[in-house]
């Protein structure tokens, strides 16, 4: 371990913090033109390997033993007049996140410089570059603030740019989405700054070490409920926490590839962070009153995503795969904050660590359907797993295949990937919450949640056969008889369902499974037919499709790399934030 | 015991130094011959920044002058930091309008066309109620009071309707002209029941004669104070009194529209503030729910109407820009209704400086944003919001400045500026427990942000697609490459095309010399009253050169000038929001 005091690491931080958003400055002021769109790509990554340099050197001259206590701290007096002051620390808590983000930042980066974006108008790879440059600088500051306010600016930052992402570079219904994005989110951080002025102003500061300190005094219970309301909407809001969810599923339908990887890898982290960081030492008291019910919408939460997605993977739905992942990252947030309302040490571990797998997990997860889109043009399970016309990963990419099959099988949770610990610990929590919280709410939350990895393993494992193994046992010719309604596990009553998927889909392979499932077995003749007559040539007319390519490789693989090595090392994590949980969670304890 | 006053004319010098130079353009006008009418334009601008260099002796704000004989704390004019800091607004407001308004006249070809504006008379009404406005805040009696706010409103009328053989000026001039009318005759009512309870027409001395009032004429004081707000409501354009303000503005020049919602609501604000923080400190809860409900209604209604606005509509510019200035000052208004609710001296004092360091930053961005709209207007000629598509690729600097300024005036990063004027502006409220107050305020944010954001996304999208239904553009298309005649791209009449030889080559002459000195002059003193700005001189120069650089077709010098500056005054607001937030200190302020 490298040894360096304060002197040179909180300068360190300042700088890593704030050089994206000079290099998004920088690349701005270029003269515009075909030069600089080229050169946008090489210094976006430059500036966020630099950024992530700058994390790693201070990971590396990170004081383990005392994980607990902000180190590389700037402290200087920003507004006077309101008591504001540029805060920034590092502790175990913030420390995995700051270099989670600036890897997924850089790995953006280097996706934007292999693939820029075609560009209508001005919307070259310079603006894109540019705004993922602002996002980094938004998402580090938030996780590096001690400041509450601080806080609260860093964390609007990321707003305008990725408003800008989604509704510039997105897919279909943009507009919509990006839209819902920006209003909610700020709905729920304008109501949070409410509760960041009520802390404030009855604690007489800002300043978030000597708020915890504080563990709630000088705050009284009324105040402390009413805080812990405000400040919990706006996160929960980002988290997302059921029902405040429903900006994400469109917003990560319509993102582009690299605003849905930073959306879930970074930006929900805000919100769970802000909960440990924020609420739980602050106002203990509130939180203490919320927990129960906290634990009951992540549950909630849970069972809702889980749901929602085995909804989505059925054949004929017409379910969109990242709308599914996204769907996915509310049940796993709601693992996450089942952890942080048992209010103890394992479980808010346990949140924060399956926090960070979720980043790593659903980052690839996003990566690796980006990829798939790119091949098939498309990210509609029906039409990936069409009987004939579909992904058929395993056969067509083997490696690409096995590399969703990997990353599904690690967000469900499989022991030995990272997807595991944070939820078993959240409830290992959950058996045994803290005193003076209702343990029989917590046990029923739990066997609840319980159930929820049952149905996420559910639906995974379907993406799983339906993309990589294509819906029908052999794609050969000769069962084509039986073959269409056996093969579709979608029960007869969903015609409706069927009906609409058949009227979206334009894809040949899709068409004769709709017809079979809305006619039922009357009908199983003539979709056999159709189906017949069109499979041979369909097959044919398949065109290959390219395995993982080598720059493919090195974007994907780090994050494999990372899910494996923290899913057999969790301590490397769990030492980082242990001594932190401990200290914020002294207040609630008492 | 001396019969002869001294006056001291250091603190009078502000006001003075406009109405001298408004007088002299009006007798100059009329000996100097028509093709040399464009120098008074020079002569205004000149003078506004004469007055703004002299306020640099009133830093201290501790001058005073018109005392009275025997109580020599009792004064009508003061020049304390207050009306140092509302001067400095008025009067760099005035400049830039007068800046956004030299490029048409400049080129206009005689004072008796059709559409265009008498030059001397024009420069003449500009300067008088630029004085008026400087005189306001420095008033401390009520008569000097209603006297400074009728010369800036009266030859306001007139600026709205002097455009020859225009058919909207004369009726909006004249629907402003009655109401306005009619809400000084209710605040000339409501003074008089305020001198019939306390007996003294000098502010200090009515808040020192209602303390000792008879108590039966209670009831009548609180009726004169209420009144007496309704005349300064109605200039700040707050609801229910902002009727006046769509059709006025639309009916007016866009500079004067510019002037109006800056120069003549701040010091419609200066007066509220003057009225009830200083004449009514003890009756806040007599006013203190009157401008609740004021603030609550202006910020929902501004917005709600704002966010009505067709983007597609002729002149949806200016009525968005209207509406979003009635919204503004709902925002103002939230600090001051929390005034009255403070419990003593020093909680007023900073719930005032609040609204104060709104209002500076207001004025920055709001002025910037018409500047940019004068520029786009000048290409498009229809003021509407859709011929903003596409200015990111004509001209990147401008469009980065607008989307700065919307951003500022939505309170979101990177409009950092904005985004701490609203918190210190919510943190007021919060502080006077008015947490309705506080919510409605930090929903008109979400609301807010839709159409400012929406407008803000039209800069960065491609012209192309709107090309084909905008027929009255066709020339910006057709020449991309740089026109030399730097302000002649605009539709106005062809100025060149006309055989008047000593005039046709002149546009871009006086243009470019009037430019720079109002660069130097107006960059250099708004900030020379404010400490800590030394080293800032190089970049104003630096960065004006970059706004000014390639592309064409460029915005006219003046209006780029005014571009740059705002830019900077709100890029320096952003980077230390000190600057405006010390004055919400207690006791900065009188």
């Amino acid at each position: 371990m490298l040894t360096l005091n304060d002197s040179v690491t909180a300068p360190l931080l300042a700088a890593t913090v704030a050089l994206p958003l000079l290099g998004a400055v920088a690349l701005l002021l270029l003269p515009s033109g075909g030069a600089a769109a080229r050169a946008a790509g090489r210094i976006g990554v430059a500036v966020t390997g630099a950024a992530l340099a700058g994390t790693l050197l201070l990971t590396a001259a990170f004081d383990r033993d005392t994980a607990g206590e902000p180190q590389a701290v700037t402290d200087v007096a920003w507004v006077p007049a309101l008591g504001i002051r540029l805060h920034l620390g590092v502790d175990g808590i913030s420390l995995p996140l700051l270099v989670l983000t600036a890897l997924l930042c850089l790995l953006c980066a280097v996706h934007v410089l292999r693939r820029p974006p075609a560009g209508e108008g001005g919307a070259g790879p310079r603006g894109l570059v540019a705004l993922l440059l602002v996002l980094e600088t938004g998402t580090l500051t938030t996780f590096a603030a001690l400041d509450l306010i601080l806080f609260f600016l860093a964390f609007e930052t990321v707003l305008i740019p990725m408003y800008f992402v989604i509704s510039r570079w997105g897919g279909a219904e943009r507009a919509a989405a990006a839209w819902k994005f920006v209003l909610y989110t700020l709905l729920g951080s304008v109501v949070m700054l409410l509760g960041f002025l009520l802390v404030g102003l009855q604690a007489g500061t800002f300043d978030m070490v000597v708020l915890a300190e504080a563990h709630g005094d000088g705050l009284s219970r009324t105040t402390q409920i009413l805080a812990v309301l405000a400040i919990g909407v706006g996160l929960a809001v980002k988290t997302p926490m059921w029902p405040l969810h429903s900006w994400l599923p469109d917003a990560h339908t319509a993102a582009p590839t690299v605003g849905s990887v930073l959306l879930a890898g970074v930006l929900l982290k805000l919100g769970t962070y802000g909960l440990v960081r924020i609420v739980l030492p602050v106002a203990p008291e509130g939180i203490r009153f919320f927990a129960p019910y906290l634990a009951a919408f992540a549950v909630t939460g849970i069972i809702y995503g889980s749901l929602a997605c085995l909804a989505l993977v059925r054949a004929g739905a017409g379910g969109d795969l990242k709308r599914l992942i996204a769907y996915s990252s509310v049940g796993h947030m709601g693992f996450v904050l089942l952890g942080i309302a048992t209010l103890t040490p394992t479980g808010v571990n346990g949140a924060l660590f399956a926090n960070i797998a979720h980043g790593v997990i659903t980052a690839l997860l996003f990566l690796v359907v980006g990829a798939v889109r790119e091949r098939t043009g498309t990210t509609d399970l029906d039409r990936l797993a069409a009987h004939g016309g579909g992904a058929r990963l395993y056969g067509r990419t083997p490696r690409l295949g096995a590399l969703l099959a990997f990353t599904a099988v690690a967000s469900l949770g499989l022991p030995g990937l990272a997807g595991f610990w944070g939820e078993l610990l959240a409830m290992l929590g959950a058996f045994n919450p803290a005193e003076g919280l209702a343990r029989p709410v917590f046990v029923v939350c739990l066997a609840v949640a319980g159930l929820g990895t049952l149905l996420t393993a559910a639906y995974l494992l379907q993406v799983v056969r339906r993309v990589c193994a294509g819906s029908q046992p052999a794609p050969a010719p000769s069962p084509d008889g039986t073959g269409p309604p056996g093969a579709s596990p979608a029960p007869p009553a969903d015609a409706a369902d069927g009906d609409t998927a058949d009227g979206d889909a334009v894809d040949a392979g899709s068409a004769p499974t709709g017809t079979a499932t809305a006619t039922g077995t009357a009908a199983t003749a003539t979709a056999a037919t159709t189906a017949t007559a069109e499979r041979p040539s369909g097959a044919d007319r398949q065109p290959e499709l390219p395995d993982l390519r080598g720059d493919e490789a090195a974007l994907f693989l780090p994050l494999a790399a990372l899910t494996l090595l923290i899913g057999l090392w969790p301590a490397l994590l769990l030492r980082l934030t242990d001594p932190a949980v401990q200290l914020l969670l002294e207040g609630v304890g008492r | 015991m001396s019969l002869v006053q001294t006056i001291d004319w250091v603190a009078l010098a502000p006001p003075t130094v406009v109405a001298v130079t408004a007088v002299a353009v009006l007798l100059t006008d009329l000996f100097l011959p028509e093709a040399r009418k464009r120098h008074l334009g020079t002569v205004a601008v000149a003078g506004l920044a004469l007055a703004l260099l002299t306020l640099l002796p009133l830093q201290r704000g501790d001058r005073t002058t018109f005392c009275l004989a025997d109580r020599p704390d009792v004064c009508s004019y003061s020049a304390d930091t207050f009306a140092v800091v509302i001067q400095l607004i008025v009067l760099g407001g005035a400049l830039i309008a007068a800046l956004l308004t030299l490029p048409e006249l400049t080129r206009q070809r005689g004072d008796d066309a059709t559409g265009a504006l008498p030059r001397g008379e024009f420069w003449f009404l500009l300067l008088a109620s630029a004085s008026g406005a400087a005189l306001l805040p420095a008033a401390r009696d009520l008569a000097t009071l209603i006297l400074a706010m009728e010369v800036t409103t009266l030859p306001a009328y007139a600026l709205v309707a002097l455009r020859r053989g225009d058919r909207l000026g004369p009726e909006a001039a004249l629907k402003f002209f009655l109401t306005s009318v009619v809400a000084t005759a209710v605040t000339l009512l409501g003074i008089s029941f305020v001198y019939a309870g306390s007996g003294s027409l000098f502010l200090g001395g009515i808040a020192d004669g209602l303390a000792t009032a008879a108590p039966a004429l209670d009831a009548l004081v609180r009726a004169g104070v209420v009144l007496t707000l309704v005349g300064f409501a109605f200039k700040t354009a707050a609801v229910p009194f902002h009727f006046w303000v769509p059709d006025t503005y639309l009916g007016a020049p866009l500079p004067v529209a510019a002037y109006l919602s800056v120069v003549s609501k701040t010091a419609g604000l200066a007066g509220l503030i003057l009225v009830t923080s200083v004449a009514f400190p003890d009756l806040g809860g007599t006013w203190g729910p009157v401008l609740v409900v004021l603030a609550a209604l202006t910020m929902t209604a501004g917005n709600v109407a704002a966010l009505r606005t067709d983007p597609d509509r002729e002149r949806s510019t200016v009525r968005l820009l209207a509406w979003s200035s009635v919204a503004q000052a709902g925002y103002l208004l939230v600090p001051l209704a929390a005034a009255g609710y403070a419990q003593d001296a020093d909680g007023r004092s900073a719930a005032v400086g609040a609204a104060v360091a709104y209002a500076v930053m207001y004025a920055a961005v709001n002025l910037g944003t018409f500047a940019v709209a004068v520029h786009v207007a000048g290409r498009a000629g229809r003021h509407r919001l859709t011929d903003h598509r596409g200015l990111h690729d004509r001209n990147p600097l401008t469009a980065l400045a607008l989307g700065f300024f919307l951003l500022c005036l939505a309170g979101l990063p990177p409009g950092v500026a904005g985004l701490f004027a609203k918190i210190a502006v919510i943190r007021s409220a919060v502080q006077a427990e008015l947490a309705v107050l506080a919510v409605v305020a930090a929903v008109n944010v979400v609301i807010a942000l839709v159409y400012y954001l929406r407008w803000a996304a039209l800069l960065f999208r491609p012209a192309a697609a709107s090309a084909p239904d905008t027929p009255a553009r066709p020339e910006p298309h057709g020449a991309p490459a740089p026109t030399v005649g730097v302000p002649t791209a605009e539709s106005v009449p062809e100025p060149e095309s006309v055989p008047e030889p000593e005039f046709a080559p002149v546009p871009a002459g006086p243009v470019g010399a009037a430019g720079p000195t109002g660069a130097v002059r107006s960059a250099s003193t708004p900030r020379g009253a404010q400490p800590a700005s030394e080293g800032r001189a190089a970049a104003v120069t630096g960065a004006h050169d970059a706004d000014t650089a390639p592309r064409a077709p460029r915005p006219a010098v003046p209006v780029a000038v005014a571009i740059a500056v705002t830019a900077l005054l709100a890029l320096a607001l952003s980077v230390a929001p000190q600057l405006m937030l010390a004055l919400t200190s207690p006791g900065t302020l009188f």
